[in-house]
């Protein structure tokens, strides 16, 4: 979404991956059943971390359009908007949340968990690459 | 220590997300953790099939460094900070799982009878993860983005096709726990169980 000027080294990507792949696992976010209880409406646990990145979220954006926060370079960040429409949103988000409620693992806990040790998450890992390449495969005629 | 091996509360986890999140955004890359679905299927030579999958790679391996560290990140919080502990669960949700025959609720961070080594032996299970894995990825996809790309990165930005997005997640995901769970779940329960009979006879 910005436009990438330089990027940081790939060590600071795995870095920044590791710290999160912690506050996941013991956030209970990476948990299945947290998902299910969340969609159950049963419990704030899961609205209130969404929400409560969302906040902090908002205002670091807001710093970086007034350009207070600026890049590790010192450059300006720019956010670029998403494109318009709603097709693709709204059918792609609604498929991906089908998916979402089953497996209770949205990608970024797919590599948390299989990191952790359970095995098994190995075969959403490759069924969502299969999704993805089907997705490739099928865009033109796809309503975006 | 200790602190950190008991379950996190949403007030650390939360803001610890936001901040990963504008971490990402200036250090000149964007909080995504599902355009590496596409970067490995480029790798993988997905691009001699669809136009989709042409692109610079290339430029993307740092979203590979991102899964990779994130992966690190579970490894070091299962085996350092007692990740695999059971998660505090309201209890009128461990009793309805108990009821479809999930029992591990109390006693596991994932339902045993998906992401146990007895999902292995069950088809059913396996067949449940495929499923999953496969709309995830079709779908993140199609939508442009994941729970991190849309609903935080998206959202902290006012961006309204993420609002849209999110719309669907939610859509999708009641769908799937109101709808699919109800009947699944007692079904792979079972499953589950027969396989582990007949393996132990």
């Amino acid at each position: 979404m910005s436009a990438g000027t330089q990027r940081a080294g790939y060590a600071f990507y795995l870095l920044i991956g590791v710290g999160f792949g912690i506050v996941m696992l013991k956030s209970g976010a990476a948990s299945w059943f947290r998902i299910y209880e969340m969609f159950s409406f049963e419990s704030f646990h899961m609205y209130g971390i969404i929400g409560s990145a969302l906040a902090v979220g908002f205002a670091g954006v807001q710093l970086i359009r007034r350009g207070v926060l600026r890049g590790f370079d010192g450059s300006r960040i720019a956010i670029t908007d998403k494109a318009p429409g709603w097709r693709r949103y709204l059918f792609g988000g609604t498929l991906f949340g089908l998916g979402w409620g089953i497996a209770g693992a949205c990608p970024g806990p797919i590599y948390v968990l299989i990191g952790a040790g359970y095995l098994p998450v190995v075969v959403v890992l490759a069924s969502a690459l299969l999704g993805t390449f089907a997705y490739g495969l099928l865009r033109e005629r796809l309503p975006h | 220590m200790e602190t950190l091996a008991s379950p996190w509360p949403w007030y650390v986890a939360g803001p610890l997300i936001g901040l990963t999140m504008l971490a990402l955004l200036l250090s000149g890359a964007t909080f995504g953790m599902s355009g590496n679905l596409r970067t490995l299927c480029a790798i993988g030579g997905a691009g001699k099939a669809a136009e989709f999958f042409r692109f610079d790679w290339r430029a993307q391996r740092w979203n590979l460094a991102l899964a990779i560290g994130a992966a690190f990140g579970g490894a070091v919080a299962y085996a350092l900070l007692d990740g695999g502990a059971a998660v505090p669960l309201n209890p009128a949700t461990v009793q309805r799982l108990e009821g479809y025959g999930i029992a591990s609720a109390t006693s596991a961070y994932l339902p045993a009878e998906l992401f146990g080594a007895e999902a292995w032996t069950s088809p059913m299970a396996l067949a449940t993860l495929a499923v999953g894995g496969f709309l995830i990825g079709f779908g993140t996809r199609y939508a442009g983005g994941c729970t991190s790309g849309h609903a935080i990165t998206g959202l902290s930005a006012g961006q309204v096709p993420s609002l849209i997005a999110v719309v669907g997640f939610f859509a999708g995901g009641l769908l799937s726990t109101h709808l699919v769970l109800p009947h699944l779940l007692p079904a792979l329960s079972e499953a589950v169980s027969f396989v582990l009979e007949t393996t132990a006879q």
